[in-house]
């Protein structure tokens, strides 16, 4: 038997949390205790084994410190091209004296937000991570966007991750965007090193009514990196919430994208890439709620796998009774560039309405082979050709991403990889 | 340029060609023409390098060179060009980018410099004209969406592109209406030069009104049955494979 489906495992961290947010952290600590950590035949995480992965892996289960970082590493590690502000997190911690001022926005601790409903938008009942963030978390990110404000320039969460073998790094972020407002988010984590740590994060998200919100993220973890993360959000009335998520590296990761279309008009989009090798895996569990009549969600997921990586989707869209007129679609399409890489897809619907229009479809399949002579037979050379094939694949998610400077920095992560390894 | 010898190709262990031998020189054109099912296509691809088919006899080459023993890439990087029969749809993948990267290759195996965006944008639009193609179909996705008669018209555009010494047109008059063969014919003829030859397979005698052979050559089960010129097309369109059938198979039963 596994000692980690145990409810203690992370008992030392939870002991070790703060005193503030006491009720939020009990409601953490009571939810995490009635759910322990995943079964081995737990369906959410069936294709997962987080568990075991912990175990094996976790060596500390105390808190990383934040590293000492400098102004220059900082700047180092922002992508060519990008103009916005950028605030910083190390180990998970945010650190507001590396971060840039936003003209209109607010931004400060989680901590000196003592009234903040934590845990009112991530449910930490649904998912016993997001109930371990809520009772053990450090300190976090607040940041608010005042109504009709329009964020020109994205911000970038930029995450410097180095624990000491086998420790335990929890962001919390809490974000707010007023009614009219719009702002887009670039959420990218830097590893430092090739140490084995364990990331669970937790974003809630409210969005005022005809709030625009943009939420890129790139995970770029390093390759013994153990990652849960939770990201969910309310939509209010003609709001819209667009998330791309590119995960290229990371021993296991793990990402809850739960988006609640709570007002008519609302709209919500869901796009990733997962571009793995080695032993990467990564598993994206969507999950997109209607509440409401005449709400609208996209969802688009591109996996491309290679050698023994494993991609698990699995997308869940409800449309409850009285959410008539709604649009779902999703989509989940792979490739797999070797035997021994593996794809456990699902697609989940369940539609309690009877006027609505939902699709959703997913392919596992191989590189065109016809495709890919056909290029070859113009004089591209077959690695290339390979290359160009799996750049366009991912491409039609790529081209999701409205800040420029980003989609191009991704774009070249991902060529770099489709040229070098695949 | 091109020698074959005793060539023999199968599929999934049946044999398709069984002991082709074919010699074409510079400036000619030949036609390769017989019934369905007779090995023209995988005679195509076979030159083109296609990994299903496995040569089992015979040798083949090209400038003097083992064809058989070089990958597609390099294979058109020497000079052959192969005008599918179904042009593959390819999305995401912009026909200008493409044709750019392949044009780069071809020079470069070929000791040429690359040409930057204006010289290429400029190369681009000369050949254009040679098959009337409008610039709007490339700045589209390679072949998606585009007619039956636009793709084979961008195969022959291709073919400008890459200036090949032997280029290999599979059924490219299938699925053509009479003004867009006139176009594609047109775009291959003022390609043709004292330097290069032209294989063209074909179904119909049709092409070859437009396309004028040196020499035909009808396939049947593998093997060139018949060999003659351009008259031996308008005798096939008059009287059809089966009196060449009847012939091969009495002589076979014999």
């Amino acid at each position: 038997m596994s000692t980690l489906t145990k409810q203690d495992t992370f008992s030392s961290l939870i002991e070790a949390a703060p005193n503030n947010f006491a009720s939020a952290r009990a409601t953490g600590k009571e939810a995490y205790v009635f759910q322990g950590l995943p079964a081995v035949k737990a369906e959410e995480y069936k294709f997962t084994n987080i568990s075991k992965k912990l175990e094996q892996n976790l060596t500390d289960f105390s808190t990383a410190k934040p590293l000492p970082l400098t102004d220059a590493q900082v700047k180092a590690a922002v992508h060519e091209g990008f103009e916005g502000s950028v605030l910083v997190f190390s180990n998970g911690q945010f650190i507001p004296g590396l971060s840039s001022k936003i003209d209109e926005v607010e931004v400060s601790l989680i901590s000196e937000k003592a009234d903040l409903p934590i845990g009112s938008i991530a449910n930490p009942k649904k998912d016993v991570f997001a109930a371990l963030n809520q009772a053990s978390f450090q300190d976090g990110l607040f940041i608010s966007v005042p109504k009709k404000t329009q964020v020109d320039k994205a911000i970038l969460l930029l995450s410097f991750d180095e624990a000491n073998e086998g420790q335990v790094i929890q962001p919390r972020v809490w974000i707010e965007v007023g009614d009219f407002a719009e702002v887009t988010f670039i959420d990218q984590t830097v590893s430092v090193g090739e140490s084995t740590y364990f990331v669970n994060e937790v974003v809630e998200v409210k969005g005022g009514i005809n709030s625009q919100i943009h939420y890129y993220r790139l995970q770029n973890e390093g390759k013994n990196a153990i990652e849960v993360s939770t990201i969910e959000t309310d939509i209010q009335k003609d709001g819209r919430f667009s998330s791309v998520n590119i995960s290229l590296s990371g021993d296991m990761v793990r990402n809850n994208l739960n988006l609640n279309l709570k007002g008519s008009n609302s709209e919500g989009n869901m796009y990733g890439i997962y571009l793995l090798n080695g032993k990467s895996h990564v598993d994206n569990h969507t999950n997109v709620d209607h509440t409401i009549p005449h709400a609208e969600s996209n969802e688009l997921y591109k996996g491309i796998l290679a050698d023994q990586s494993r991609g698990v989707f699995n997308g869940k869209i409800f449309v409850r009774q009285d959410a008539q007129k709604t649009n779902a679609f999703q989509q989940n399409n792979n490739i797999l560039l070797s035997e021994d890489a593996t794809v456990n897809t699902k697609p989940q619907l369940e539609i309690w309405a009877d006027d609505v229009k939902c699709s959703h479809g997913c392919t596992v399949g191989q590189l065109d082979e016809e495709a890919l002579f056909y290029l070859q037979t113009r004089g591209i050379d077959k690695l290339q050709a390979k290359g160009l094939l799996l750049y366009a694949f991912a491409g039609e998610v790529l081209e999701k991403i409205e800040t420029e400077s980003f989609r191009e920095y991704c774009d070249s992560l991902i060529q770099e990889r489709l040229g070098s390894k695949f | 340029m091109l020698s074959i010898k005793n060539l023999h190709a199968s599929i999934e262990g049946n044999e398709i060609l069984r002991g082709i031998n074919l010699e074409v020189k510079a400036g000619e054109v030949h036609a390769i023409m017989g019934p369905n099912g007779s090995g023209k296509s995988t005679l195509a691809s076979v030159l083109a390098g296609r990994e299903e088919y496995e040569v089992t006899e015979g040798e083949v080459t090209f400038k003097g060179k083992d064809l058989l023993d070089l990958a597609p890439e390099d294979r058109a990087r020497e000079g052959v060009f192969l005008a599918f029969q179904y042009p593959v749809e390819i999305p995401g993948v912009s026909s200008t980018n493409f044709l750019r990267t392949a044009v780069n290759q071809v020079r470069e195996y070929r000791g040429l410099e690359s040409l930057d965006a204006v010289k290429f944008l400029t190369l681009m639009k000369e050949k254009m004209k040679l098959v009337e193609i409008d610039q709007k179909l490339l700045s589209r996705s390679l072949n998606e969406g585009f007619s039956g008669g636009e793709k084979k018209r961008n195969e022959i555009f291709q073919m400008a592109m890459l200036e090949p010494t032997l280029s290999i047109l599979d059924e490219t008059d299938s699925g053509l209406d009479i003004d867009a063969l006139r176009i594609v014919s047109n775009g291959v003829n003022q390609l043709k030069s004292g330097k290069n030859a032209t294989i063209v397979v074909t179904h119909y005698q049709r092409l070859l009104d437009y396309i004028v052979p040196d020499f035909v050559h009808v396939l049947y089960k593998g093997r060139i049955v018949k060999s003659g010129t351009k008259e031996l097309a308008l005798e096939l369109e008059e009287k059809g494979y089966d009196w060449i059938k009847d012939e091969i198979d009495s002589a076979a039963t014999v």
